[in-house]
């Protein structure tokens, strides 16, 4: 049941940390200036979006429930059941960042989750 | 394919070998840093802070720190649903590091996983890496 629940916690927060983090860096609009100080400025911008902040937060939650999860259960269940938040992910890109997915990204999404299950084992 | 796209793809692809390489390496070094350390990790915060002051670890944080900076980077470019397919690619360098210097066995099962990932990506990565508006 434990291992249910870190694995819901991982999916969970892994979504809602990607979700947030591409809705504020599609905000900031695209980095062209890798200098120092462009990079400089890029991440004080940063600092100030309260959205980004929670992606970070929903990031650190997934990173130390994995670290959890892999310490309670085997490699080979840990990665097959996380593995399935690419297509979630797939779909909630779809329908809340309306990206336009065509057919090879839905089936390159559903190879790679299935190649990720595969490769616990 | 105009300038612009040729542009984009090109700086895409250079991000995501950096995401790849840094997610791979850090979960590596973090995986063996962790791997010295005996005890099973609890839900107690000071376990986490003592694992973070092993060399290893911090190295493979510091990674995962270039990942998480050079990932967010792509994301200010390309769509979510390009960028977690293609650098799903990590996870075969993982099991190849594995294989090389962890000398774990590869199943069958492995090697069919890796090949449905680099299958997946070939599709993905034929796709624009945008297809929405950015600021």
């Amino acid at each position: 049941m434990t291992n249910w629940i870190l694995v819901g916690l991982v999916v969970g927060a892994t979504v809602l940390g990607d979700l947030l983090q591409t809705f504020e860096m599609r905000q900031l609009g695209e980095i062209r200036d890798f200098r120092p100080s462009g990079i400089g400025r890029v991440l004080a911008s940063l600092a100030r979006r309260k959205y980004l902040l929670l992606a970070i937060f929903f990031m650190a939650v997934s990173f130390f429930a994995f670290m959890k999860l892999v310490t309670v259960a085997d490699l080979s269940f840990a990665v097959p059941a996380t593995a399935g938040s690419f297509v979630l992910e797939t779909i909630l890109a779809r329908f809340v960042l309306k990206e336009r997915i065509d057919g090879r990204r839905w089936a390159g999404a559903c190879l790679v989750a299935c190649g990720v299950a595969l490769l616990a084992h | 394919m105009d300038a612009q796209d040729r542009r984009v793809r090109l700086k895409t692809r250079l991000f995501a070998i950096i995401v790849v390489l840094s997610s791979a390496l850090g979960n590596f070094f973090l995986t063996f840093g962790l791997k010295r350390r005996e005890s099973i990790l609890s839900f107690s915060p000071a376990d986490y802070i003592l694992a973070f002051l092993d060399p290893w670890v911090m190295l493979g944080v510091a990674l995962l720190i270039l990942w998480l900076l050079s990932r967010m980077a792509l994301l200010s470019w390309a769509d979510l649903s390009y960028v977690l397919p293609v650098t799903a690619l990590g996870y075969v360098v993982s099991a190849i590091m594995g294989r090389i210097f962890l000398r774990e066995q590869v199943s069958i099962e492995r090697w069919a996983g890796t090949l449905l990932i680099v299958l997946g990506i070939a599709l993905v990565a034929r796709t624009r890496p945008r297809t929405t508006e950015t600021a």
